[in-house]
């Protein structure tokens, strides 16, 4: 197996060591150090001061299981995901389509769309937040409503929801307009040939050659709205009627490793997510042979 | 009807949907702005329902907000903290990148599993021990903190190491035979030509930093150490109701990167195309 070297080899080797020396070192200490760190302090309780910790089992894992805030916010993350998603995918998708062809103003389109991108969550937030407002906003204005947005727990999460599709339509526009625009023109025209066009075409050869792209967004969408912070941080009060509605279990893990000190229940938590986040990936890449297709 | 009119008639049509599409994107921006300007009891007043201030166009919010949170120093936080940030970011993953790339080295296959599997893990496993060490290092509300967890990056060296695969490889035959040493091939031919990925790397780098909420909180919770996005916030709590004042701030918090945004949109545009959109 180990061979000698040669002088020219051995150079090489160094040089490629030396290379990735600050990636691989930086990587085990910001990143797999840490990942050892939460699995550990997972089974931890967190010591007062200077304490540090106390090894106590699965016990964070069965008190996780039986503490129903830890499902709610759970579920409000599943309810965003839910809402949020098709209408992403499904308007993001109408809108690569509208614009994927020569027309005036698409560069201005693609610059306004893609706003939302370019603005920091905590500010897109702030605005909402006062479009939203109940007597003085400028939403209740224009629909002429009195819709209680951020304080009646049945609607505040549509409020997010509305926040979230807004903000994450342009990135997916811009993916897939480059997915479309990476189609072959023939494609369309054999199919003109053979007397399929308009919706017909759509459907077999875009959505198809689109799908990986999708796939993509589909999936890292999930990821995504599983792990909603921003949004609901900033628009919502704390001490709201609604905000339990909208309260998202990465809030919860922040509140418990950061505002409460349990680190170790905070630590189980970001476990429970991960593996959740684990299995939804997988169970995407057993459907995604059902409908991607990669040539 | 002939077939130019309904073509026209189909272009007319999108342009309608696409504009009324652009009305729901800008509406909130233009009323952020317009709010900025207003006087308080101006943006409560709803009856008549001023669009524009009626009363003068108020510069005294951006002022009065300035100056009470500081925002001069919250820029000069923000701008250190992403320049560090992209320039750490590039110079280790294109290092990286070049060696996974072309070079061949001891456990490489071992190293370049460390970097997919990093890809594959959710974020916020990694935060609490961070915030640990920073704590554990006397760090907290420093340059160093905010700089911390992006001094090295697995997309960024994958994204790099695509670039770097993408060039012939003919171009370093050529080099090497001409006695051109791996540093000197590395720095002086094939970085050059991957500037297109770099530059991805960078804006996708400086839009994260600059969005990121979580991490500055918890490291810089101190006001005057943290990022205009942290600091956000914090405003909003304190000017609980002002809104033409809490709109000040966020104009002044999102001013920067749009304007670069506007400047760079191609770039942007395709540093997100590229990414993925994904860090």
């Amino acid at each position: 197996m180990k061979k000698k070297m040669t002088k020219k080899a051995r150079i090489e080797a160094v040089w490629g060591l030396c290379m990735i020396a600050p990636t691989i070192i930086g990587l085990l200490v910001l990143n797999y150090y840490p990942i050892c760190e939460t699995v550990y302090q997972s089974f931890c309780k967190t010591g007062d001061f200077g304490k540090g910790n106390e090894f106590i089992g699965v016990t964070n894992f069965v008190n996780l299981f039986q503490d129903a805030e830890v499902f709610s916010t759970l579920f409000n993350a599943a309810k965003y995901t839910v809402f949020s998603l098709p209408a992403t995918v499904f308007l993001s998708l109408v809108l690569a389509v509208l614009m994927n062809r020569k027309m005036i103003g698409r560069s201005a389109y693609r610059t306004i769309f893609f706003l939302p991108m370019v603005c920091a969550p905590a500010a897109v937030a702030m605005v909402w937040k006062w479009m939203f407002n109940q007597d003085y906003g400028l939403l209740n204005h224009m629909i002429g409503a009195k819709i209680n947005w951020v304080t009646d727990p049945k609607v505040a999460m549509i409020a997010i929801v509305i926040v979230g599709v807004w903000g994450a339509l342009g990135n997916n526009m811009i993916l897939l307009l480059g997915g479309l625009q990476d189609i072959p023109k023939d494609y369309y025209e054999a199919a003109a040939v053979d007397g399929s066009t308009g919706v017909h075409s759509f459907f077999h050869i875009t959505i198809p050659l689109l799908s990986p792209m999708l796939f993509f967004i589909i999936q890292t969408g999930v990821m995504g709205s599983l792990n909603l912070f921003d949004l609901p941080f900033m628009i919502m009060d704390k001490t709201s009627r609604a905000w339990p509605s909208v309260k998202t279990i990465s809030y919860l893990f922040y509140e418990y490793a950061f505002e409460q000190s349990n680190r170790g229940y905070g630590a189980a938590i970001v476990m429970f997510l991960i593996a959740i986040i684990g299995v939804l990936t997988v169970v995407l890449q057993k459907t995604e042979k059902m409908w991607v297709h990669y040539d | 009807m002939n077939w130019k009119a309904k073509k026209n008639l189909t272009s007319g049509v999108i342009h309608i949907f696409l504009i009324l599409g652009s009305l729901c994107m800008l509406i909130p921006f233009v009323w952020m702005i317009l709010t900025a300007f207003k006087t308080k009891t101006e943006s409560i007043s709803v009856n008549p329902f001023y669009i524009f201030p009626a009363h003068g166009w108020h510069v005294e919010n951006f002022v009065e907000v300035w100056n009470s949170y500081n925002f001069a120093l919250l820029y000069k936080n923000t701008l250190i903290m992403i320049a560090l940030r992209v320039l750490c970011a590039c110079l280790t993953a294109t290092m990286a990148g070049y060696a996974f790339a072309r070079l061949k080295f001891p456990f490489k296959r071992v190293f370049f599993a460390l970097i997919l599997i990093q890809m594959m893990v959710p974020g916020q496993i990694y935060i609490i021990p961070q915030y640990l060490i920073i704590s554990k290092l006397h760090m907290m509300n420093t340059q160093f903190a905010l700089v911390f967890p992006g001094i090295v990056t697995a997309y960024g060296t994958y994204l790099c190491k695509q670039g770097y695969q993408s060039l012939p490889i003919s171009l370093e035959e050529a080099a090497e035979l001409d006695g051109c040493s791996i540093g000197r091939r590395f720095l002086s031919i094939m970085l050059p030509l991957t500037r297109s990925s770099l530059v991805s790397l960078g804006i996708f780098t400086a839009l994260f930093a600059y969005k990121d909420l979580m991490w500055p909180m918890i490291v810089c919770p101190r006001t005057e150490s943290t990022t205009l996005t942290a600091a956000l916030a914090k405003l909003q709590g304190q000017f609980v109701s002002n809104y033409p004042q809490i709109m000040a701030g966020a104009v002044l918090a999102v001013i920067p990167m749009l304007i670069l945004y506007l400047i760079f949109q191609k770039q942007f545009v395709e540093g997100i195309a590229t990414s993925g959109g994904k860090l």
